[in-house]
């Protein structure tokens, strides 16, 4: 009996969730036991041809990280999504947005501008950008388009389940891959993380007050923070109380704040939304003055609220120029 | 979730009820339409209309619906929930139908009323129907709880409002812990030598009702006491109260004076506050001659065995009952009561504040408070009218609306002062025989004898002037205006700028709330209008309730009153407390928060929310639990909840989606 066959694919991403899936260090090998990898471009010698000729649903599982930003990861999401039995998001690019998703607070023009002109890095007098197409001696050379959004991949495709994280803790892959060998999968639709927030598994958990009544809010550079105390007492802006635990607290055990990169458990509609609801529920502050007092402390709210999920949110992008959201995909 | 995935076999039978409320709605609506179209919506086993739905036959149509069609679900489109959701609810439960199987939808308030053209409001109406369809669906079958109620209650602030209220429920046969901040009680009406219009003396009709207060078995009377903290929700209210020290066992001391006499100060040399300073009293006092509780208390900031440890200490040898305690602490007493009545009362206005006036500049310009104490028979003068400096005035200015009326400071008018500046008036005059005048804007009048008061005092000859007072100056420009103070002013019936010069001005100060009142109100957990002054639940058919259940307002502290007034409020909260507490239990309204426990992180964002302190850490499991007895409803964990696992019966996330998704769905 031959093996079942799984994908891995990146789309609008770092890298970072195909270096999770090296984390698993030696326990790769008993997963490469049990599957064959099918395509994993980043690993191993594979081209779009080898996805087309398999057939339909020949593929039992396909990961794919990173968000939609361009036309080829449109196409590319189709055509495993076409070839695969289960589809799951991996990573939070492609579960809600991830950082790619942030540039949707500029529209293309204004992204394109500042890549290709003025960038202090780019020189670049002539104002060339990339065309779509363009005529060479050579014949007609295309590029993907490149889009005036940034889209999940549920936003692309059907998605059958979610692995969440900044990348995904190696413990939820590694549950995640039992889930899936032993066919033993929760109800479609789902994310494979525990549904309780981080609080729960937090080790500072039992330091923090029962009323928190913040006069200052702190970025992490600008203290020293305790190892051991609640980092919300410390007035640092932890997202723990709206974010998936699953990770086992690893940027507080790093003495770092919760950003949120699992993302809400699956009661919550807007996690960006959520969790500036629970931090302004923990501000003391009397008076107008008081509260834009203590607001400079969160200078990039969006970055701070929805850092891997404006695209999931309900806001998407920002809306500006005369575009309306989820228009102007390519020009 | 959608309907069908809950009910694959069948669903729900919903019954739509419109109504016409007369023209109310029906002249705006085409409620024949929004039948037809409510008949349309899924799992509508039956849509009709009503003249008015709430009327017995209304109510009848609905029961006959329930157990006919078999009906599980109910929404009336007619007027505010406020109004009649109880109504419709009830009809539910007598059909055999769990009552919260039930969704109102406001087509009066928030369609008829307000939308100018009938085709809108019959759309807008129809979209709200589809909504609550919707919603109804995902109601759940809740329960009313039922809690026993405290047979107690708590009166705070010993004015005539509260000693009125408590006598009242302490002669029904509750017990009443009556609270006063300072050592008597008596309030500002105790300060008073005469009240309007009658003229009756005030110390006769209040002083009575103060040693029943004393006396009266059902009543626990703590004064120079302070509340300090509550806790819990109507009928089961627990209180914790400061008992300042007065150095003098209450329980021992009879009133005797004599260790006033003995005193090693030989003359009284302080600042009395009860005189507002006019008086002088020594370190160990009586506020005055009727407080009541009849105990002396030595203050200990002028005190010389306080002050220096060094003192003969001859009251102490003068007391017979061994009643003074230099050693005496204060004490938190700790109380259960059903129901609370605030009659906290109000602080007069800081005439410091209108400098123009010349209040602590001018010796000879006092305020009505102080001449209240002047003119009263036990007051520093016993009662004669004399300036600062031992002379008699001839010639007196009252300026009105101090304070009150004025945009710099309070916009309302403080209802008191026009009368009791009349009655300081006829009083001067009786006393003095001086010439008094009365700067007014508007002279407000309306009460049973006040405006007769007005005439009468016209025929006294008491001067009356229109216009407000522009300032009270000692510049004298011709020579009959040396050594006296000058009122400008412009009078707006002669149309012309003029000077007064009296003898003495009174400032008719108006009435503020409490330095305090919010700090009270939060202590309460009740609100203020904007003014300050404790807001009722509704200022006309519910104006002695606040919006927290069993604590209820009398006096001054809701809003500027007289004495008849004040009393009659305090009547009325009186009949409230009793009302509530004789029927021995109170019905919860199921709308609660909960925390699936579960989904709870324990990350305490709810905790520190809750304004009724329902919600408490359960340290062994980790988690967030909430009484659902404290808790009433106001979703403010479930808003809070960064995870989710708040939540409110009757306001479900699912619910309050499809709500939602029913409007936009038919938009």
């Amino acid at each position: 009996m031959s093996k079942p066959k799984v994908a891995f694919y990146w789309c609008a991403s770092c890298g970072g969730c195909e270096e999770a899936v090296v984390d698993l260090a030696e326990e790769i090998l008993q997963v490469v036991e049990a599957v064959e990898i099918a395509f994993w471009p980043v690993a191993l010698d594979f081209k779009r041809e080898d996805v087309e000729r398999l057939a339909d649903g020949e593929l039992v599982a396909t990961f794919i990280n990173g968000a939609i930003r361009t036309s080829e990861q449109a196409e590319m999401a189709h055509l495993l999504r076409a070839k695969s039995q289960i589809l799951i998001a991996f990573g939070s690019c492609s579960h809600t947005g991830g950082v790619p998703g942030l540039a949707n607070l500029y529209d293309r023009e204004e992204i394109l501008r500042y890549v290709y002109e003025e960038a202090p890095s780019v020189i670049n007098p002539q104002r060339v950008r990339p065309e779509e197409r363009i005529e060479v001696d050579e014949g007609m050379l295309t590029l993907p388009s490149f889009w005036g959004a940034v889209q999940t991949l549920d936003q692309t495709v059907e998605v059958d389940y979610y692995l969440p994280g900044c990348p995904p803790p190696v413990g939820l892959i590694r549950s995640a891959l039992q889930a899936l060998l032993s066919g033993n999968l929760p109800p479609k639709g789902s994310v494979l993380a525990p549904d309780v927030a981080l609080c729960a598994e937090c080790p500072r958990k039992p330091t923090k007050p029962e009323r928190l009544a913040l006069k200052e809010l702190k970025r992490p550079h600008q203290v020293l923070i305790d190892p051991e105390t609640c980092l919300l007492a410390q007035g640092l802006l932890c997202l723990g109380p709206a974010t998936r635990s699953g990770c086992g607290a690893a940027c507080i055990t790093g003495n770092m704040p919760c950003t949120g990169c699992l993302g809400p458990t699956s009661r919550v509609l807007d996690g960006g939304a959520k969790a500036l609801s629970a931090v302004a529920s923990i501000l003391d502050a009397t008076g107008e003055a008081e509260i834009e007092r203590i607001l400079e402390g969160i200078p990039d709210p969006v970055g701070l609220f929805y850092r891997y999920s404006l695209p999931a949110s309900l806001l998407y992008r920002r809306v500006g120029n005369g575009e309306r959201a989820r228009e102007g995909r390519s020009s | 979730m959608r309907a069908h995935e809950i009910y694959p076999n069948g669903g729900p039978r919903i019954g739509v009820y419109v109504c016409h409320c007369g023209f109310n709605i029906a002249g705006k609506v085409n409620v024949r339409e929004v039948v037809e179209f409510a008949k349309t919506l899924p799992f509508v086993v039956v849509a009709r209309e009503y003249k008015f739905m709430c009327s017995d036959p209304g109510q009848e149509m609905i029961r006959e619906d329930v157990r006919e069609h078999r009906l599980d679900r109910v929404v009336v489109a007619a007027c505010s929930p406020s109004l009649h959701e109880a109504t419709f609810r009830r009809a539910l439960e007598q059909a055999g139908q769990n009552p919260f199987f039930f969704q109102m939808v406001n087509i009066r308030e928030h369609v008829s009323w307000v939308t100018e053209d009938p085709r809108e409001a019959t759309e807008k109406a129809k979209a709200l129907v589809a909504a609550a369809v919707r919603r109804v669906i995902f109601h759940e079958p809740l329960q009313r709880r039922r809690v026993p109620v405290k047979d107690r209650v708590l009166v705070v602030g010993g004015g005539i409002a509260g000693i009125h209220a408590a006598l009242t429920l302490a002669d029904a046969g509750k017990h009443v812990y009556l609270v006063e901040r300072e050592p008597t009680i008596g309030g500002h009406m105790a300060m008073f030598d005469k009240t309007f219009p009658t003229l009756d003396c005030a110390a006769c009709i209040l002083t009575p009702k103060m040693s029943q207060v004393a006396a009266h078995p059902n009543i626990t009377l703590w004064t120079y006491s302070e509340v300090i903290q509550v806790e819990g929700f109507v009928g089961n209210f627990r209180v914790r109260v400061r008992r300042k020290p007065r150095y003098v066992i209450e329980e021992l001391c009879v009133g005797c004076l004599q260790c006033i006499d003995a005193c090693v100060y030989k003359d009284a040399r302080f600042p009395d506050e009860f005189n507002l300073g006019l008086g002088k009293r020594k370190p160990i006092y009586i506020p005055f001659p009727q407080a009541t509780p009849r105990v002396v208390l030595i203050d200990p900031e002028t005190c010389i065995w306080f002050k220096t440890g060094k003192c003969k200490q001859t009251c102490l040898e003068a007391c017979e009952r061994a009643a003074i305690d230099f050693k005496q602490q204060e004490r938190i007493e700790e109380i259960e009561v059903g129901a609370i009545i605030l009659a906290t009362g109000f602080k007069t206005f800081d005439a410091r504040r209108i400098p123009e006036y010349g209040y602590g500049k001018y010796p000879n310009v006092y305020t009505a408070l102080e001449v209240e104490r002047l003119v009263n028979a036990s007051g520093p003068t016993g009662g004669e009218v004399r300036l600062r400096d031992g002379r008699i005035p001839k010639r007196v200015g009252i300026i009105h609306c101090v304070g009150s009326r004025d945009e710099r400071f309070n916009r309302y008018c403080s209802r008191v002062c026009c009368m009791y500046s009349l009655k300081l008036a006829h009083l001067i005059k009786e006393r003095t025989g001086a010439e008094v005048y009365n700067f007014y804007i508007d002279m407000r009048t309306p009460g049973k004898g006040y405006e007769e008061f007005y005439d009468r005092l016209l025929q006294e000859g008491v001067h009356f002037i229109r216009g407000r007072v522009a300032e009270v100056t000692d510049w004298a420009i011709t020579p009959d205006e040396e050594g006296k103070l000058i009122i400008r002013v412009e009078d707006t019936l002669v149309g012309a700028v003029r000077r007064i010069p009296v003898d003495m001005v009174v400032l008719a100060v108006g009435l503020e709330p409490q330095p305090d009142a919010d700090e009270v109100r939060r202590m309460f957990n009740i609100s203020c209008s904007k003014e300050g002054f404790f807001l009722e639940r509704h200022p006309k058919l519910a104006p002695v309730s606040t919006f927290t259940d069993g604590i209820f307002l009398a006096g001054a502290c809701q809003g500027p009153k007289d004495i008849p007034d004040s009393v009659a409020q305090a009547g009325a909260a009186a009949a409230e407390a009793l009302a509530l507490i004789d029927k021995g239990f109170v019905e919860l309204e199921p709308n609660t928060a909960y925390i699936v426990e579960a989904l709870c992180s324990g990350c305490k964002t709810c905790i520190g929310l809750c304004p009724y302190n329902a919600i408490s850490f359960d340290e062994a499991r980790m988690i967030a639990v909430i009484n659902e007895a404290l808790c009433k409803g106001c979703g403010t964990c479930v808003a809070a909840c960064p995870s989710g696992a708040a939540r409110q019966h009757l306001f479900e996330d699912a619910q309050i989606f499809q709500e939602i998704e029913g409007v936009l769905a038919y938009v």
